[in-house]
């Protein structure tokens, strides 16, 4: 049911999206702690930014990703200073456009994990002889896991269902940046109903068992 | 040691509605009790002397080790401190085992596995090593804190009204404990607590605190009997006196107790011969006579001295303190008796003590 060429663009997501879930999970912990902690009058507009991907249409994120990233763009004069050249139409690229619009999706369940443990576990830290960031990995990480898990299975599963944001950035090159999603399209275009079937079937499949499982494995308020 | 040391804490924070203002100078052993009204800056100066709030310009200094003057400030965690909560604030990911290594692995020097057996037998927690936080009762889960505090061996012990999450059936439970760790500790503990009992069960000194200041700092016999400002463990002032059971009388159930000024009869609470207890007398159970009154069912009749009186807030009422040779002991009357018996400063009386409540 399943040729190679969709084989390839399963493949070529479950990078992407595991790529950029583990960045995303490095990028967004310490934003998420600052967010938690800060008494910051930066707490505001920064929780807006990080937030919004959640309402922008996905051609808008990706019509300034890909200006950035252009030729004349400052990403792109950056990147091509450093001889990497340009990042639109590339895995890369859309690693990037990934990481910006799935960022929500990461930092806000671990903010709220972090919001969760609250002061009073790292002060015991403290007078334990923990210092900050001793504290950080031995009680805060582990007492904020949950959170954790439920950043991984969103970022991941959000990266895989995105679109709009890949094919304006990373067009349709077959290995390159034709993921799941964007295979589907071609299909349907295609008159290709059963391939589109077959692809989106699993789609759905996978979505649904993510999710399943995120709630069978992450019970909200039982652990404390 | 033969000199404990002291311990200084000067410390001035503003909060918008609330201002902390004190200059301690508190003994470098035994328990000293943070007393006073919520609000009244007890945990915030605690939360101070820990490191876990900053009073800029502050100064602490315990047992010759400066912790905070001027630019330098120790941060909690280089203080030699042990910290135990309102809430026991144990970690939930780690067992009650996992939560005794945790200080103990970080601290310096390392506690011996032997402190750790005393401590856990200590605290009666040797049965509930094996247990997640989540499982404990609240009495069990502040046990297992107290004993994460000391596993650290502190130089310092700070308590933040540990039994205030508690109903009253578990801090009976507790104050056994809570007293073991005074007779054993040789370390300063700081006790914060707005109750009275636990105050008279328990501390040795007591600062009493109001509105962020300190209104009396002493031993608690002593700041109990003063009559400027009397300090009020709980429904009335009174004193409390340390004692020693002498004799039990099994006949009428009845126990003697010493103390520096006499001796008084009280219920006998099958406290063995020897120990050391205290006893409250509160004001208005102390009346006075110019003569050893006969034929009374009162038990306790002491000869005193009047040493002050002072007037009452109500105007018919006087509080008189009187010195037992070595104790003071409170007495309430109303200033007709005062003026009808010519009570002055120097007279000669008996102290008729009508109930004396042995707290510990």
């Amino acid at each position: 049911m399943l040729d190679s060429p969709d084989l390839a663009a399963i493949w070529l997501t479950l990078r992407l999206a595991t790529v950029t879930t583990v960045l995303l999970l490095l990028m967004g912990t310490p934003i998420a702690w600052w967010l938690a902690r800060t008494r910051s009058g930066w707490k505001g507009p920064v929780a807006a930014v990080v937030a919004l991907p959640i309402v922008l249409p996905p051609t808008v994120i990706g019509f300034y990703l890909l200006v950035a990233m252009g030729p004349n763009g400052p990403v792109g004069q950056f990147t091509q200073a450093l001889g990497l050249g340009l990042l639109p139409f590339t895995f890369a690229g859309l690693v990037v456009a990934s990481v910006f619009y799935s960022l929500p999706f990461v930092v806000q369940p671990l903010q709220n994990a972090f919001e969760a443990v609250g002061e009073r576990p790292l002060e015991a830290a403290a007078t334990l002889r923990a210092s900050p960031l001793d504290a950080f990995f031995s009680v805060a990480l582990p007492l904020a896991r949950p959170g954790y898990l439920t950043a991984t299975v969103l970022g991941f599963a959000h990266t895989v269902g995105e679109f709009g944001v890949v094919l304006m950035i990373g067009g349709n090159i077959p290995g390159q940046t034709r993921v799941v999603s964007v295979q589907i399209y071609d299909h349907v275009e295609a008159m290709e109903y059963a391939q589109a079937h077959g692809l989106a079937a699993a789609m759905v499949a996978f979505s649904f068992l993510v999710l399943l499982g995120l709630y069978a494995f992450n019970p909200t308020g039982r652990q404390r | 040691m033969n000199d404990p040391g002291r311990i200084h804490a000067r410390f001035r924070l503003e909060h918008p509605g609330f201002a902390l203002d004190v200059d301690l100078d508190l003994p470098g052993r035994g328990v000293t009790a943070l007393f006073g009204p919520s609000g009244s800056g007890k945990t915030t100066l605690l939360r101070c002397v820990a490191g876990l709030v900053r009073a800029k310009g502050g100064h602490l200094e315990v047992n010759g080790q400066v912790w905070q003057d001027g630019g330098l400030f120790l941060p909690a965690h280089r203080r030699p401190l042990g910290y135990v909560f309102q809430e026991a604030s144990l970690f939930a990911h780690l067992s009650v085992r996992g939560n005794l290594a945790y200080g103990m692995k970080r601290a310096r020097p390392a506690a011996s596995q032997a402190l750790l057996e005393h401590i856990v037998d200590l605290l009666g927690i040797g049965q509930l090593l094996d247990r997640r936080p989540g499982t404990l009762s609240g009495g069990e889960r502040q046990r297992v804190a107290i004993a994460r505090a000391l596993a650290v061996q502190p130089q310092l012990l700070l308590m933040d009204e540990p039994l205030a999450a508690m109903d009253l059936a578990r801090k009976v439970d507790i104050l056994p404990y809570l007293e073991r760790l005074r007779d054993e500790l040789d370390i300063p503990v700081l006790y914060v607590s707005h109750t009275p009992d636990e105050v008279a069960r328990l501390a040795d000194h007591i600062v009493a605190l109001e509105a962020g200041r300190a209104l009396a700092a002493g031993p608690i016999a002593d700041v109990l009997a003063r009559l400027d400002l009397p300090i009020r463990l709980g429904e009335d002032v009174g004193v409390v006196l340390e004692a020693v059971v002498e004799e039990r009388d099994r006949t009428w159930h009845l126990a003697r107790v010493a103390f520096p000024g006499g001796v008084l009869w009280v219920r006998d609470d099958g406290h063995e011969v020897g120990r050391r207890v205290r006893v409250r007398i509160l004001a208005r159970d102390v009346s006075l006579a110019l003569e050893r009154a006969a034929g009374s069912s009162i038990l306790n009749i002491l000869p005193a001295v009047v040493r002050e009186i002072a007037n009452e807030e109500h105007p018919g009422q006087a509080l008189v303190r009187l010195d037992l040779g070595g104790a003071s002991l409170l007495a309430r009357l109303t200033r007709r008796s005062a003026h009808v018996l010519a009570l002055v400063p120097g007279s000669e009386v008996y102290a008729q003590i009508k109930a004396v409540a042995l707290v510990g």
